[in-house]
């Protein structure tokens, strides 16, 4: 720890620190434009001059360590002023020179009222010009359908730049040219190919990187926010959700060190269109093969009709990927009160039973524990597009310290370098005999980490590969007592609340394979599941929020409400519990789920013993103790799991793994609805082709 | 400087790829650098690109050097386009970089750049016989031998428009030019020949140092004269200028005022017309001081800022004209205070401080 004198005050910082991360320890504010602190130093736009007594000039404060200030004559703590005339010019200077190219558009520009440099030109500017020279002007870029460009305004921070090569891992963006002719800009103005690229306009403190979807779509001041979570991964990244009116505008980043740090993937940001088009929001009948709009009484006098001719026995309950805790709850209460066991969430069809333990299901080393890790081995995944802010943690892991990543799968671009093992079961099979080099490295490392895609268990050998997945992680020491190096990426946000709350079928019913099959059921409650074939002869009950593949088969369809849309909880593939919180009302006649179930239960002469949502939440945490915790991780006997796991056995199959995402930016309802993300989607299609070639 | 960006698809040729020789002396820069940093010979290697595909860059030998390091094509085209010795478009058989940096543009560079401008047209383009093209850049390091231009790989000095004419005719001609200087001195030592040591007066104070006792002597000579001269020009300025520190743009014109005495004083005129000092000579209308009598106003304005300017200070008493501007320092009293219209008695002066 060294001291030093920060405006008077004595501050004791480590040595390591910069000045401008003592500053703030000391409680002085700092303008910066280019200096991020998840990002590394570039020190080039010179707003965080601070006078350091002693040396000849201002030093910058983000580029300048502690341990290379001098002390004073008498060995006096080095001391900065962040309030003296010097730096009060210094940062009127800077300032000045920022504003001599920066266009006056400030009325017309997206940045407007959340943009930095405007707020520190006031903070910290002069309230005049003295430039009477013309202005720059440069030519705007195409970089990408998510950012628009307006390159007049740019101050060359080189933010989007070093977001791009160090964070995102896709390094497209550049400075070409220099001094007052540069510019930042794609390699001949091609579209990014980052799933994250629109953090660029996040980062950009001015408006020359702005999001093209919301292009003078919205200002800041006319939005209400909520803070909520994202459900377009199991990931569960901390969002703030923007409406104006009952309509949702953005969806922004926040911070949770936990998850998503501050960044969050295009397809949670830009699903925000996806929310308004193809809604559905009254409900429908199918009558002569037509879907006819009904009132509710009408669609719940029809459910009726077919539930109380129906046996429990051909009824079935399939719940999809963005259902919330509480619906699942309720349906779950509703069938078993009907004697229905015919359940299942395993929407993909994954070989997981919740009885082997919650650590079979679960991301046991945590998003933050990967940063722990010393080698890790991808079984049948590619977390770039399954789990996008979970690679990013990964490949932050990889740029702290050297880490041997090794994959079996889908040869894939993770962004960071790995090691390509092979393509299917056999490939593990020969790691876990020892035959394969990166055994050892496995072997010799001390916090091993073993992640299985979804991609790997859904598929008729999927226990098998499980099983042999945890035997190579006990073998190698992966689970001891202070780390927990097995994990399973769950792709899917309802996957494991569903799974928590054993939504998955009884002794001798029918799973979810089995009930899609053409007259295995009279009656099947679709909660949501678009992902799925339905086979004919069953009467389908479709609740959900999208026009999409399950309405298309359903014979009623009653509308439900999307994740901004309701208080819901959601457990991430941590294992976390967080909630999200209402934006907005769901569109026209469309209600909250567990309200709809509730509503029908009544209707179905099986009322459910909750009439709010606190009630089903007391009623919820008393069956499930640790869906109480809020954002928090129950832990599980990892150990013990993984051992019934690695007993499980079985013989794997031959064929190679398939990833479980094979289009990153349609994965559910919302996106496939999602004008902004189709057009990301044939541009990304169009790549894979070219590179291809 | 000008955007620097690649040359249309025109012009660019379908493919490149080092020849075997280039491709062998490519691997022996590359391997002077360890494992891991292979992309610091980025700037060889499109040095050797720009050399093998005639004096310019496409675009494909940026995507070959980008794909020899493993480096992503932005970053090679970061260096291509931050340095102006990578020609971007196309360039004549003889491309003229022209030195325009100060110690060459003091030394006649303006008169090369004309010269070019009126032979070859605007910068950037390729003669029609396609023999010559030229660029402004900046400094080539050659000052001493100011003005300059580096022709394809060597560098010519001492330039007039006359040399570098018959320069361009001489390569233009394939007759043989001299590289250096063009007035036939060596390298870059003294144009009057190499007499650093035997001229005595480099040594005996009479060059060397001559020039402090110069400014000593001037110094001494004007010290009067100088402090007067910028008292006028300050004056001057303040009357014309009245507001120099904060410009109006930007924001609603404020018409500066236009009988401010200092201004009426500048252009000849009376600073305070006899109508306001006679209402401002009645008590009645006075605001300030209220509790004393008035003194008569005219002769306290015009005795107290001739005492004010003479203490170096500015009046503080009431007055019914806006002020005159702040005067720039060194101004002495006779320039800088409106001449008093009555006169006055300096002891008169004295008793009232």
């Amino acid at each position: 720890m060294t001291k030093l004198i920060v405006d008077g005050t004595e501050v004791d910082v480590p040595a390591e620190y910069t000045l401008l991360q003592a500053c703030e320890v000391a409680g002085a504010e700092i303008p910066r434009f280019c200096f991020h602190e998840r990002l590394s130093i570039a020190g080039n736009c010179r707003m965080c001059l601070v006078e350091l007594k002693g040396a000849p000039k201002p030093v910058a404060s983000c580029a300048y360590a502690v341990k290379d200030c001098r002390p004073g004559p008498n060995g006096e703590p080095p001391e900065i002023l962040t309030r003296s005339g010097t730096t009060k010019k210094a940062r009127e200077g800077v300032m000045e020179f920022l504003l001599i190219n920066h266009p006056l558009d400030c009325p017309i520009c997206d940045q407007g009222g959340h943009c930095d440099l405007q707020d520190q030109a006031m903070a910290y500017g002069v309230d005049s010009t003295r430039y009477g020279e013309n202005k720059r002007a440069v030519e705007e870029k195409y970089i990408g359908p998510l950012v628009r460009t307006a390159m007049n305004r740019c101050i060359h921070c080189t933010r989007c730049v070093r977001f791009l090569a160090e964070v995102a891992g896709v390094p497209d963006l550049g400075a070409i040219g220099r001094g007052e002719d540069m510019e930042i800009t794609s390699y001949l103005e091609s579209a990014m190919g980052s799933e994250l690229q629109g953090n660029v306009a996040d980062l950009c403190p001015v408006g020359a990187l702005v999001h093209k979807p919301q292009s003078y779509e919205v200002r800041p001041w006319e939005l209400s926010k909520t803070e909520s979570i994202d459900v377009m991964d199991a990931v569960g990244c901390a969002i703030r959700v923007d409406a104006r009116g009952r309509e949702v505008m953005q969806i922004e980043p926040r911070v949770n060190e936990d998850i998503n740090e501050e960044w969050i993937s295009d397809k949670t940001r830009h699903a925000v269109d996806g929310l308004r088009a193809q809604r559905l929001d009254r409900p429908y009948l199918r009558e002569n093969g037509r879907l006819r709009p009904a009132s509710w009484g009408e669609a719940f006098a029809a459910i009726a009709a077919r539930m109380k001719s129906a046996d429990p026995k051909r009824v079935g309950a399939i719940v999809g990927d963005l259902t919330a805790v509480e619906e699942i709850y309720a349906l779950k209460t509703l069938m078993g009160s009907l004697g229905v066991t015919n359940l299942d969430c395993r929407q993909a069809g994954e070989a997981i039973d919740p009885a082997w333990g919650r650590a079979a299901y679960t991301f046991n080393p945590t998003i933050p524990g990967i940063e722990e890790a010393d080698a890790i081995l991808l079984v049948g995944t590619n977390p770039r597009l399954e789990a996008s802010l979970l690679n990013v943690r990964i490949r932050k892991r990889w740029r702290m310290a050297p880490l041997a990543v090794g994959l079996i799968g889908e040869a894939a671009d993770l962004t960071y370098p790995h090691t390509y093992l092979g393509a299917g079961p056999e490939t593990l099979a020969d790691i876990a005999a020892g035959k394969h080099s990166f055994a050892e490295v496995l072997k010799s490392a001390s916090r091993p980490l073993v992640i299985v895609g979804t991609g790997a268990l859904t598929r008729p050998d999927g226990a098998a590969i499980l099983s042999s997945a945890a035997a190579l992680a006990k073998d190698i020491g992966a689970v001891t007592a202070e780390w927990n190096g097995f994990a399973v990426l769950q792709t899917a946000a309802a996957r494991v609340g569903a799974l928590d709350l054993g939504f998955v079928p009884g002794e001798g019913s029918l799973g979810f394979g089995r009930m899609g099959e053409p007259g295995a059921l009279d009656v099947l409650f679709n909660l949501g599941a678009d992902e799925v074939e339905i086979g004919a002869g069953a009467f389908v009950i479709y609740q959900g929020t999208h026009g999409d593949r399950g309405a298309t088969r359903a014979d009623v369809i009653l509308p439900g409400a999307a994740y901004t849309e309701k208080n819901a909880t959601f457990v991430n593939l941590e294992g976390r519990v967080q909630t999200t919180n209402r934006a907005g009302f769901p569109p026209g006649d469309a209600r909250e789920d567990w309200a709809i179930l509730r509503a029908l239960s009544d209707v179905l002469g099986k009322r459910l013993p909750f009439d709010s949502l606190g009630a089903l939440r007391r009623d919820l945490y008393a069956a499930y103790p640790h869906l109480a915790a809020l954002d928090a991780i129950t832990t599980s006997d990892v150990a013990a799991t993984v051992d019934t796991l690695a007993g499980l056995g079985g013989e794997p199959g031959r064929p190679a793994f398939v990833s479980a995402v094979p289009d990153f930016y349609l994965t559910n309802a919302i996106a496939r609805a999602s004008r902004v993300l189709a057009e990301c989607s044939s541009l990304a299609q169009t790549r894979g082709l070219e590179a291809a070639e | 400087m000008a955007n620097r960006r690649l040359a249309p698809a025109s012009e660019q040729p379908a493919s490149f790829a080092f020849s075997p020789e280039n491709a062998e002396w490519a691997k022996g820069q590359i391997e002077k650098y360890p494992e891991g940093r292979q992309a610091s010979a980025v700037i060889p290697l499109l040095w050797k690109a720009q050399e093998q595909n005639g004096g310019w860059l496409p675009q494909k030998a940026i995507e070959a050097v980008a794909a020899e390091l493993g480096m992503p094509h932005i970053r090679v085209l970061e260096v291509a386009t931050f340095y102006t010795m990578f020609a971007l478009e196309p360039v004549g058989r003889f491309w003229i970089q022209l030195c325009g940096t100060v110690p060459c543009d003091s030394c006649g560079a303006r008169e090369l750049k004309g010269y070019l401008q009126e032979r070859l047209g605007a910068p950037g383009h390729v003669s029609a016989d396609g023999n010559f093209s030229w660029l402004e850049v900046e400094c080539l390091g050659a000052c001493c031998n100011a003005p300059m231009a580096q022709i394809n790989q060597d560098y010519y000095e001492d330039l007039t428009p006359e040399l570098l004419g018959k320069l361009m005719d001489d390569l233009a001609a394939g007759r043989p030019v001299k590289i250096g200087s063009q007035v036939g001195r060596t390298s870059s030592e003294p144009m009057g020949g190499a007499d650093t040591l035997s001229d005595e007066t480099l040594f005996d104070g009479s060059r060397v140092g001559a020039w402090r006792k110069r400014f000593e002597d001037q110094a001494a000579k004007s010290d009067d004269a100088v402090g007067k001269s910028e008292a006028v020009s300050s004056e001057q300025r303040a009357a014309s200028d009245p507001k120099p520190a904060k410009p109006d743009s930007g924001r609603a014109v404020e018409e500066p005022p236009t009988d401010a005495p200092a201004q009426l004083n500048a252009s000849g005129e009376t600073p305070v017309k006899p109508g306001d000092k006679a209402d401002a000579a009645d008590p009645k209308e006075s605001t300030a001081q209220p509790n004393k009598p008035a003194p008569s106003a005219p002769e306290t304005i015009a005795e107290a800022e001739a005492a004010g300017a003479e203490a170096g200070t500015q009046s503080d008493l009431p007055r019914d004209e806006p002020p005159p501007q702040p005067v720039a320092s060194g101004a002495s009293a006779d320039e800088s205070s409106p001449k008093p219209t009555e006169p006055k008695t300096p002891s008169a002066n004295a008793k009232e401080i």
